[in-house]
């Protein structure tokens, strides 16, 4: 009744948008990654370069530079969106009025556009404009220009993105601790654990597997931050927040050296991958050592 | 599920204090981007003044009024409502091909479709100017610049999204029916229309509504991708930083507007948005 023809031709478009937007650029930059095409050079064709472009990327200071300030920027991040995210999520478990709107108002800055993130926390961050530039002078004497100071550009991207998302990961972890069975609870308190005992030994390991797919989500989505980023520091002051997507995008990307631009796009996914493999690595593998009884 | 307990003063006030400085904290950015907006550049100097006393009109219409803005607006509309019917129209197709076939490898396609979205947009911003530019293009047509190049890309992000959020809605459907109505005579389209589509109905419209955000909300493709003719919203709002410079409440009335949408869809979507953006590795 059912036939594989029909099954494969609904699944036909989906496939080949996929396969031709989503599959192609990935083969395109892996084949063009080991080229050296530069579309202004002398020799504007592509000829194969082998790893030349690799090892032009080792060197390449910048770059580097780039990609462990984006290595900074999502572990601060990530850390306090968990931190924060979590007590949020406990904190809104007790009875208290209004959850409802709350979660509504939680949600508002998931919605909201990367790009007018980036536009509202310039708003506030503007010298002789934003309110933080002048409370923070009148209250505390913090002289805060995020366009001079490269320590304060690059708390205030963190700050932004821990505004942006830690509503995910409160709304992602509410969603897995209302779900925890009341059993090893109840039996913990029988036991006589106290708070801490019962967090460490119980909640915990129950919500490990919640908590390891947040911080998955949220590692990658901070790995490839760009258009908030670029909205309210432009990358500045000189490089001090420009992350390893706005490298390729903003300095890579115009000089037309494909050959070059590819590679560093390559070493970025892979550094992206491995990251993420050595993360589950880590943290899967202390999961698997034995729990005192 | 949540306790429903009568209210407990003790832990319950530091909670709700706790919330309701996080609110006001999440709030406080788009209220000040909306003070902003509703004032003119003299009223805007000196010590910030979160009161909004009247209303600075000439921040919207000079937007609303601009025709290059006009422009990028009419675009946004039409990139999201084609992209987001165009996703939830396949991914309806794909994900009932994926529940209800035996096809070879579909778990494998179901996971491969995941980490199209996964991959960081950067990274593939070269390959894909290069191949819509140059490979795609025959003779002097590319999707360059076209308001369709951009309704195909969204599909990268959005059709994974759509589909692995459909999945569970179109497996939660019985088999049974739509057994029924092949054995009364329906052929595949009438069944998907007629019995699948009335019953995964809300489903299909949280996903549109979403993927319409996600493609209205997106920058990196439209701002690398097209130049003149079919920029985007969010495309006009970064040109106000590197172009205009200091019109705050302009700017200001820009984001505001790019904020619309959000606003207005905030209610409908927000028990579906986490799963969303989890890729449904959450359900509330």
């Amino acid at each position: 009744m059912r036939s594989q023809t029909t099954g494969w031709l609904l699944l036909a478009p989906t496939l080949i948008i996929l396969l031709v937007f989503g599959l192609g650029p990935f083969i395109y930059v892996l084949v063009v990654g080991f080229t050296n095409w530069n579309s202004f050079a002398a020799d504007p064709s592509a000829h194969f370069a082998g790893v030349q472009n690799f090892r032009r990327l080792v060197f390449d200071d910048p770059f580097l530079h780039a990609l462990w300030l984006t290595f900074g920027f999502t572990f601060f991040a990530v850390l306090s969106e968990i931190a924060l995210g979590y007590l949020l999520a406990q904190l809104l478990m007790r009875d208290i009025p209004f959850q409802g709107f709350f979660r509504t108002i939680h949600t508002l800055p998931l919605m909201v556009a990367p790009i007018a993130v980036g536009a509202t926390w310039r708003l506030l961050t503007v010298p002789g404009l934003g309110p933080l530039p002048y409370y923070l002078d009148r209250w505390l004497g913090i002289d805060l220009r995020i366009g001079s100071f490269a320590n304060q550009a690059f708390a205030a991207t963190v700050i932004m993105d821990v505004w942006h998302w830690t509503p995910l990961v409160t709304l992602t972890l509410l969603a897995a601790i209302s779900s925890l069975p009341k059993e090893p609870f109840e039996q913990a308190q029988i036991d006589g654990a106290n708070r801490f005992q019962v967090f460490w030994y119980v909640t915990l390991p129950l919500l490990k597997p919640a908590i390891l797919a947040t911080v998955f989500i949220r590692v990658m989505d901070a790995l490839r931050t760009v258009d908030e980023v670029w909205m309210l520091t432009g990358g500045g002051p000189a490089a001090a927040t420009r992350y390893v997507g706005l490298h390729i995008w903003r300095v890579v990307f115009p000089k037309t050296d494909y050959g070059y631009g590819a590679a560093m796009s390559l070493l970025t996914l892979y550094v992206t991958i491995v990251l993420c493999w050595l993360m589950y690595v880590a943290l899967v593998a202390r999961r698997e050592l034995p729990r005192s009884e | 599920m949540m306790r429903r307990s009568p209210f407990k003063p003790s832990g319950g006030w530091l909670s709700l204090a706790f919330w309701i400085v996080a609110s006001l904290i999440t709030l406080f950015p788009i209220y000040w981007m909306f003070v902003v907006s509703a004032k003119s550049r003299v009223e805007l100097f000196g010590a910030p003044n979160f009161i909004i006393r009247s209303f600075f009109v000439e921040n919207y219409t000079a937007t609303l009024t601009n025709p290059t803005f006009q422009r990028y607006m009419i675009n946004s509309i039409i990139i999201s409502t084609s992209n987001a019917l165009l996703v939830t129209t396949l991914a309806l197709l794909a994900t009932y091909a994926l529940s209800r076939y035996r096809l070879v490898g579909k778990e494998n396609i179901f996971f491969w479709t995941i980490t199209n979205r996964m991959a960081p947009p950067a990274v593939f911003l070269l390959p894909l100017f290069l191949l819509i530019t140059q490979t795609f293009a025959i003779g002097s047509f590319s999707l360059y610049d076209t308001r369709i190049g951009l309704v195909l890309l969204y599909c990268v992000f959005n059709l994974p999204f759509a589909i692995w959020t459909l999945r569970g809605i179109i497996d939660a459907i019985p088999k049974e029916l739509d057994e029924a109505a092949m054995v009364d005579g329906c052929n595949t389209w009438q069944v998907l229309t007629g019995v699948i589509l009335p019953l995964a109905k809300p489903g299909l419209a949280v996903t549109a509504i979403l993927t319409w955000v996600f493609a209205w909300n997106e920058y990196l493709f439209a701002a690398t991708l097209t130049s003149v003719n079919a920029r985007t919203i969010t495309t006009g709002l970064a040109e106000f930083v590197t172009v205009t410079g200091t019109n705050w409440g302009q700017m200001a009335a820009t984001a505001s507007l790019t904020l619309v949408p959000a606003l207005v869809f905030l209610g409908l979507v927000q028990q579906h948005i986490v799963a969303g953006l989890t890729f449904g590795a959450v359900k509330e």
